[in-house]
């Protein structure tokens, strides 16, 4: 009992990572970033690679799994989807759905259509028995790196100058822009933190899904838009739970129900959508 | 001005009468394809999935182009469609037009169940409501597999057309024959609806919904309605797909059936109902093409031609197109206002 809700807070905390740049891009900026899987799957073939080639150890990739996605981040945010701040919708998901599609055969003939593994160091992979509680060592890892990772999200987006520039450029971007704030390279800063996380997110990810593959994006696409779907459109503190709330029911329910599976998250999503389309974690109000 | 009222009437009536008509090219068009299907047999496999694509987006049309209803989860009533078809026939009520009516029926009746859930909230609630609606029906149709046949799909035998035209692998052409009657009439059909009084008022709902309510128009039951005439559309492609391969599997309801009809629509271009044949014949088109060349990875020039489309601009496009056509045949003749 206790370790399905460990597990699940686990697996929470690693789908908050993936997802919390998209909470800050479909969430905050309210753009159709479908395309946010591909930065993920970015920063898991950097880890998988140099693991693997480079005979690099797996912590010492994690700083390149970030840093890469962000870079790319940075480039196709400045060359496309700044021309689609405020388009509509559908040609904001017709870009993205382009990206993707563009993605995945091209990683399928760089690197071949076989998973990547990662191969964990030995501390990393054993487990603590206590009564009533089996942690993995490595689901400990993740609780606490992306358990830090976010508070140093929330504090940087609560309490520094750059966070409030933001929050004040999403909010209206014509006033914070007449104020002299430089929104868009505000917007592309917070884009490229966004794909650098999701690429860390995809690196720790790897090893718990099984490897990446270049079908990452689309297998993971409903997972992120679940979050930040029931997370809501006020950022990341709301992802984060939603990110949780998730995890846990995910997990529960697989074990528990196995009959139904993931109905119950696809379900959670709609009536959320329904009763409160700005989120089950959103300040009231729209 | 009242005066003038009975004159404007008769001239507002006799253009729309005038749109009714079908024009030289759409007849060529219609004809040309029943030629191709009866003059290559060998290529009818490939004009029935035209055609059947072509159904799926016309009816993606019907919500996207004229309601303005987007959408990311279209599969969900091709998959309600094909299923439907598919069970009726594996539990021994072969005959495909019985099948393919139930399943329209079916699928319309969950497009109008489905509605007002659609109708609530932002396009971006929208698009995540209607991916979420489809992957709930994918999953129930994965857990219940003593209906579905769950993972392994289900197959079995379909009947003869009207008793008469087997539609199976022996009969290839005589499938894509029985697609394109269907997929004719379904055209003719949505042609009128969109060029009624209807229609019209639906296309003056998506584009000032105000205005159109304030005309008196009733706009919440006409969006209702018109989607669940556009899930019986994709119902009945279901249907086509299923009758005509004789498999149903789980993938129907996958997030690429999806994202691939909403591309055709768009590469079609949305709002005058060929733009999903068009984009189906081009689509499809494509990827049998490139599909032989670089297999696998056809789908790559695909994204890169949406990229493309959308950095470009679609609006720019489509009225450089418009510009192009205007040039090509001379000018229609304008009645002059009385």
């Amino acid at each position: 009992m206790l370790t399905i809700l460990f597990d699940g807070v686990a697996y929470g905390m690693l789908l908050f990572l993936l997802a919390c740049g998209l909470a800050v891009t479909l969430g905050l900026m309210n753009f159709v970033n479908l395309a946010h899987g591909v930065f993920a799957m970015g920063g898991g073939y950097v880890t998988a690679l140099l693991m693997n080639r480079a005979g690099i150890p797996f912590l010492a990739t994690l700083p390149f799994a970030f840093i890469v996605p962000a870079l790319v981040g940075i480039v196709v945010e400045r060359l496309l989807y700044r021309r689609l701040y405020g388009a509509s919708p559908l040609d904001q998901v017709l870009l993205t759905i382009g990206l993707v599609l563009m993605a995945i055969p091209a990683f399928d003939y760089f690197l071949t259509d076989q998973p990547q593994q990662i191969h964990l160091p030995a501390f990393l992979q054993g487990r603590f028995e206590l009564p009533g509680l089996t942690i993995g060592a490595y689901r400990l890892f993740l609780v606490v790196v992306c358990g830090l990772i976010a508070a140093t999200l929330q504090i940087f987006l609560v309490g520094t100058r750059f966070g409030a520039q933001l929050r004040a450029a999403v909010d209206d971007r014509r006033v914070a822009a007449g104020l002299g704030i430089d929104v868009g390279r505000l917007f592309a800063i917070a884009f490229a933190i966004g794909s650098g996380l999701a690429g860390l997110g995809g690196a720790l990810a790897a090893d718990v899904v099984g490897g990446v593959d270049p079908n990452f994006p689309i297998k993971f696409l409903v997972s992120f838009l679940i979050v930040v779907a029931v997370g809501g459109s006020r950022g990341v503190a709301g992802a984060f739970f939603g990110a949780l709330l998730l995890g846990v029911l995910d997990v529960a329910g697989k074990y528990y129900v196995p009959s139904i599976g993931a109905f119950v998250i696809y379900a959670v999503m709609v009536t959320t959508l329904l009763i409160r389309p700005q989120g089950l974690f959103a300040k009231s109000g729209t | 001005m009242s005066g003038h009222e009975p004159a404007e009437a008769a001239r507002v009536a006799r253009h729309l009468l005038r749109r009714r008509r079908w024009r030289p090219l759409e007849i060529v068009a219609w004809t040309a394809t029943l030629a191709l299907i009866l003059l290559i047999p060998s290529r009818a496999l490939l004009i029935n999935e035209i055609l059947i694509l072509g159904l799926f987006a016309l009816s993606l049309d019907l919500a996207l182009g004229y309601a303005g209803l987007v959408s990311l989860g279209h599969a969900a009533f091709l998959g309600l469609g094909a299923y439907t078809a598919g069970i009726m026939a594996s539990r021994g009520l072969a005959d495909p037009t019985l099948g393919l009516v139930v399943a329209s029926l079916v699928a319309g009746l969950a497009g109008l169940v489905t509605a007002p859930l659609v109708l609530r909230g932002t396009d971006l609630t929208r698009l995540m409501v209607t991916l979420g609606v489809s992957l709930m029906l994918g999953e129930l149709a994965n857990r219940n597999s003593w209906l579905t046949g769950g993972a392994d799909g289900l197959d079995f035998t379909i009947g003869r057309v009207l008793g008469q035209f087997p539609i199976d692998f022996a009969g290839r052409r005589a499938a894509a024959l029985y697609s394109f009657v269907v997929v004719f009439a379904l055209f003719a059909l949505a042609r009128r609806v969109t060029r009624s009084s209807f229609g019209q008022s639906v296309q003056a709902i998506r584009q000032n919904r105000l205005r159109a309510g304030a005309l008196g128009v009733p706009a919440n039951r006409r969006l209702v309605a018109t989607y669940g005439l556009a899930a019986a559309y994709a119902g009945a492609a279901g249907a086509l797909l299923a009758q005509t391969t004789q498999i149903v599997s789980l993938d129907i309801f996958d997030f690429h059936r999806s994202a691939d009809v909403l591309l055709t629509l768009i590469i079609g271009g949305p709002g005058y109902l060929y733009g999903g044949l068009i984009g189906a014949a081009i689509f499809i088109g494509l990827r049998d093409a490139l599909a032989g060349a670089t297999p696998e990875y056809w789908e790559f020039w695909i994204g890169l031609m949406l990229v493309a489309l959308v950095t470009v601009g679609r609006e720019r496009i489509e009225t450089a197109l418009k510009r192009l056509a205007r040039r090509l045949r001379p000018a229609p003749r304008r009645e002059a206002a009385p």
